[in-house]
């Protein structure tokens, strides 16, 4: 007797509870595997690039905390390069240090939430995992609220500098998270990494080759897990990274497993470069200029960022006016989706929500 | 059947109350005394049941660094009532397409074997309701039977998820069975009977200490049997978003989640009952099994009452275990759980039961004594199997057939 | 540092090769004429001197009387980084070939370029609307844009 069986198609989200938001994915299934994929996108589609076009460029800065949410200190210092780049500003250094100060918390932050929601996308933990990696996270919102008032949407970073100077008691503050977060990350790396059931669940699963993974457009943590020594901080350093000394980890397999060993390699990183740029800073002024008009000449500009989710870049075209012309959002989460097809196809159901987390792209971004 | 009633102290007062007070008759007594303990049973675990929902989440809030609820009542203790009371005054909706029938019955079938489980559990020194002489078989039987009623969840939904989910469980439960079965056939033949009670009285020492493997096998087929970590793959949160709960809300869904919580008190139970002495306690105690924690006070009634208490301590220790383990382990994937239960399970339960009666033959009536070489033989055995079986069977993943990348041409 | 490659060193590298699709080039850009551009970017990433692996970014850019698509290309091996923009005229169903093959990452960047601008790519696999709903009418990053009047919502929607 044979059984007559027909492939299942399965739309996954846009209310799921692990699809980063608003995201779905229509999945053709046969049995439990993956025969076909693909993203559906839109829903959160605010339209920043329009709004942009119709607000002065410092009012541009609130829409970019709203772009990824969870790392608005990056999304601002991107934009505001490119700004400055386009009349060629110069920042006083004190300024840059706290922009690479503050990036690197939210890069840390990111990762942490990237990493949290992966090991929860994994299942189990109750919810462990992630409760520990949002406890870190609060820390470090704690400290951007002494720096500009604002926790999630921050727009810290201002054209010519940052908002204001930190208060003289955010550096022992930030001094106890230092001391406290190499503890955190091993603890969290202890958790995830040497569980024998998180390997067996995340290492060969959904490899991505490097060559077709820069062929995709991939960046950030994702395509340096492919092992693709790839970074915007090394490649064009922008404010003070070429004065910082750090490492670029990168992945061997390219699989689930690696893209979450690089984001918490790349944790310890950042903690080395704030832990330098504290050495390094010095008393001064934190912005160029307290210019409430910024009207730059007609021009394009573009600056590429490393943000935690990979290449961020404003495309800035001005036609002389106080509102950009057009300002396009290189959005890494989004481009990141490139693969979506080849990463879930031929995987189990179980395998694509962990892939899909792997990616860890956030659906402000994505959508803008 | 084995033993009835006639041990229990409620059973006599209430029927000596009916038959000598009231003068009715005697069958009619009988009647209203056993009506008043399966009361008193089927009321108290599903209390017990009920208060789990609240101990795990109270001990899961602590794994996490959080409080966990502690605004209902003292402690939080009232937080499952009011869980009752919202679930209660939500609207029952069925899902359009749904099979009306199945879908409203199919909670029933999932509360009523737990609490047919319950009339062979000795929950104390003569204290239960029936001592089947087939009782552990009779646990085997009765529990498979919540799967049907996943199932019918799943079926009746007409939704994709909770037919995933069905199906999970439905390959899982056939999986499982049988290293449980296994599991449950070695205490079977180192008690040398089927009868629960029997078998309480046959562990001078805890079967967990004599039969590791056993007890390990045990464990960790239950858990799949209860679909909690790591093994929830039949209502995985992040991918099924409910399983076969999906469509279910108001008092249908509050009885699925009793039923479940309450599966895992009995199932704590069957493991007390087969592995942990029961309502025994002698690990701490130097003179045997006669002899109580409260062995001073030795009357009966207040031994009945210790009996019980230890055995609810017990009960407890199984929960807040279940609950650890919610908190520290990912979820298996559904293929890697079905080769652990053929590759790694069945194989070391029927090690198990080999090793058991070859001992059992060698002594047939064990004492405390045997019963310790048993378990010194054991445990090096468990360990090297453990060992062996770690190291054969993989559970890593394989690569799938259709190529990553293969459908774009790179260079 | 990302060396940026100006306009004028990689309009005289392509002119070889390319002659008259190579339109124009400023220190910023290379223009390149909309049929050759498919043919230009495989070349750019085929050729080992240029060897530009990867597409950072496409997007385009409404100048109401021309479309002008920019690409803009990364090589990971020279570290060196250059611009590529393509000017489409007209308003109605203006198009270009496709990337896609050369640059697997072209595909979504595109779709949502035919989305929001309404620049059509001649070959694309997947062209369908990326951030907009199917049967939403319009591109609304385009400078005349206006949006229709109530009730047109999101379907199913209040």
């Amino acid at each position: 007797m044979t059984l007559r069986t027909e492939p299942v198609v399965v739309s996954i989200g846009p209310h799921h509870p692990s699809t980063h938001g608003v995201f779905r994915m229509r999945l053709t299934f046969d049995g439990e595997n993956i025969i076909d994929a693909e993203p559906v996108i839109g829903y959160l589609h605010r339209g920043t690039e329009k709004l942009a076009e119709e607000r002065q460029y410092t009012q541009v800065i609130t829409l970019t905390d709203r772009l990824d949410y969870v790392s608005s200190m990056t999304s601002n210092q991107a934009f505001v390069l490119s700004c400055e780049k386009l009349i060629g500003l110069e920042v006083p250094d004190r300024g840059m240090y706290l922009r690479v100060i503050a990036s690197e918390l939210q890069r840390i932050v990111s990762h942490l939430i990237g990493v949290g929601f992966f090991l929860q996308e994994l299942g189990g933990f109750g919810g462990t995992a992630l409760m520990y990696a949002f406890r870190e996270r609060e820390r470090i919102l704690d400290l951007f609220e002494m720096l500009c008032g604002a926790r999630i949407t921050v727009s810290y970073s201002r054209i010519g500098g940052v908002f204001a100077d930190a208060p003289a008691d955010f550096w022992p503050a930030l001094r106890r998270v230092l001391d406290d977060m190499p503890g955190y990350t091993d603890e969290l790396e202890a958790l995830v990494f040497e569980s024998e059931i998180v390997q067996s669940r995340t290492k060969g699963v959904s490899p991505i080759d490097p060559v077709l993974a820069v062929n995709a457009s991939l960046t950030g943590p994702v395509l340096r897990a492919s092992g693709v020594a790839w970074d915007w901080r090394k490649a064009a350093p922008y404010d003070v990274y070429d004065r910082v000394d750090f490492d670029v980890p990168v992945g061997a397999n390219g699989d689930n497993y690696d893209r979450f060993w690089v984001r918490i390699q790349e944790v310890r990183q950042s903690l080395r470069i704030v832990e330098q740029c504290i050495e390094q800073i010095e008393p001064g002024p934190v912005r160029a200029t307290d210019a409430m008009l910024f009207r730059p000449p007609p021009g394009d500009s573009y600056v590429p960022t490393e943000s935690p989710k990979g290449e961020l870049g404003f495309y800035l075209v001005s036609d002389g006016s106080i509102a950009p012309y057009r300002c396009h959002v290189r959005a890494p989460s989004f481009i990141n989706l490139s693969l979506f097809k080849e990463m879930l196809v031929g995987w189990k159901l179980a395998d694509a929500i962990v892939s899909l987390g792997s990616l860890d792209f956030n659906m402000g971004e994505v959508d803008r | 059947m084995g033993g009835g009633l006639e041990g229990n102290a409620i059973y006599r007062a209430v029927y000596g109350l009916v038959v000598d007070t009231l003068g009715w008759a005697s069958w009619l007594a009988y009647f209203i005394a056993a009506m008043v303990i399966i009361l008193i049973v089927v009321n108290g675990v599903l209390v017990l049941g009920t208060l789990y929902t609240w101990f795990e989440r109270r001990v899961l809030g602590r794994f996490q660094g959080r409080l966990g609820p502690n605004r209902t009542g003292p402690f939080g203790l009232l937080q499952p009532i009011a869980d009752a009371l919202k679930l209660m005054f939500k609207e029952d909706i069925v899902p359009r397409g749904a099979d009306r029938l199945v879908f409203s019955l199919a909670p029933i079938v999932m509360l009523v074997p737990t609490l047919l489980v319950l009339a062979i559990i000795p929950f104390g020194r003569g204290s239960f309701l029936a001592d089947l002489n087939i009782g552990v078989l009779y646990i085997a039987a009765v529990g498979g039977i919540t799967t049907v009623a996943v199932l019918m969840a799943g079926y009746a939904s007409a939704n994709k998820f909770a037919t995933f989910g069905s199906m999970r469980a439905v390959a899982m439960v056939v999986s499982y069975e049988i290293p449980l079965v296994m599991a449950l056939l070695g205490v079977t033949v180192l008690a040398a009977s089927m009868s629960m009670v029997a078998v309480v009285e046959a562990q001078h020492l805890p079967y967990l200490l004599v039969a590791p493997l056993g007890a390990g096998v045990f464990l960790v087929a239950i858990s799949a049997e209860l679909n909690r970590n790591p093994f929830d793959v039949l209502e995985a949160e992040s991918e099924l978003v409910a399983g076969y709960l999906t469509e279910y809300s108001g008092m249908k869904y509050g009885v699925f989640m009793l039923a479940e919580f309450t599966n895992t008190i009995v199932a704590g139970a069957i493991f007390a009952v087969l592995f942990l002495q029961g309502w025994q306690w002698t690990v701490l105690s130097p003179l045997g099994s006669q002899v109580g924690f409260l062995g001073f006070l030795d009357t009966g009634v207040v031994r009945q009452i210790e009996s019980h208490f230890w055995f609810l301590f017990k009960v407890g220790l199984f929960a807040f275990a279940a609950t650890w383990v919610r908190a520290t382990l990912p979820r298996l994937r559904i293929d890697q759980i079905l080769s652990l239960a053929w590759k790694v399970l069945f194989p070391l339960s029927l090690l198990n039961v080999l090793v058991l009666a070859v001992e059992v033959i060698v002594w047939p009536e064990p004492s405390v004594g045997d019963l310790a070489i048993m378990a010194a033989i054991n445990w090096p055995v468990a360990g090297a199997a453990f060992f062996v079986a770690a190291r054969l069977v993989s559970l890593g993943t394989r690569a799938p057939g259709l190529g990553v990348g293969a459908a774009v041409g790179v260079r | 540092m990302t060396t940026a490659v100006t306009g004028h060193e990689l309009a005289d590298a392509l002119r070889e090769r390319f002659g008259e699709a190579v339109v124009d080039s400023t220190d910023g850009a290379v223009w390149i004429a909309p049929a050759a551009i498919a043919g230009v970017c495989a070349f750019l990433r085929e050729d080992e001197a240029h060897d530009y692996a990867l597409l950072s970014s496409l997007t385009a850019v409404d100048y109401v009387e021309y479309f002008e698509v920019v690409y803009r290309l990364t090589s990971l091996s020279r570290n060196a980084m250059t611009v590529l923009k393509v000017r489409v005229p007209g308003r109605d169903g203006p198009s270009l070939p496709t990337v896609t093959p050369v640059w697997r990452g072209a595909e979504l960047q595109e779709r949502e370029v035919w989305d929001l601008m309404g620049v059509s790519f001649d070959g694309h696999p997947n062209l369908k609307r990326l951030l907009t709903w199917e049967g939403f009418e319009g591109h609304p990053l385009r400078r005349d844009y206006l949006e229709p009047p109530l009730p047109y919502t999101w379907p199913h929607g209040g």
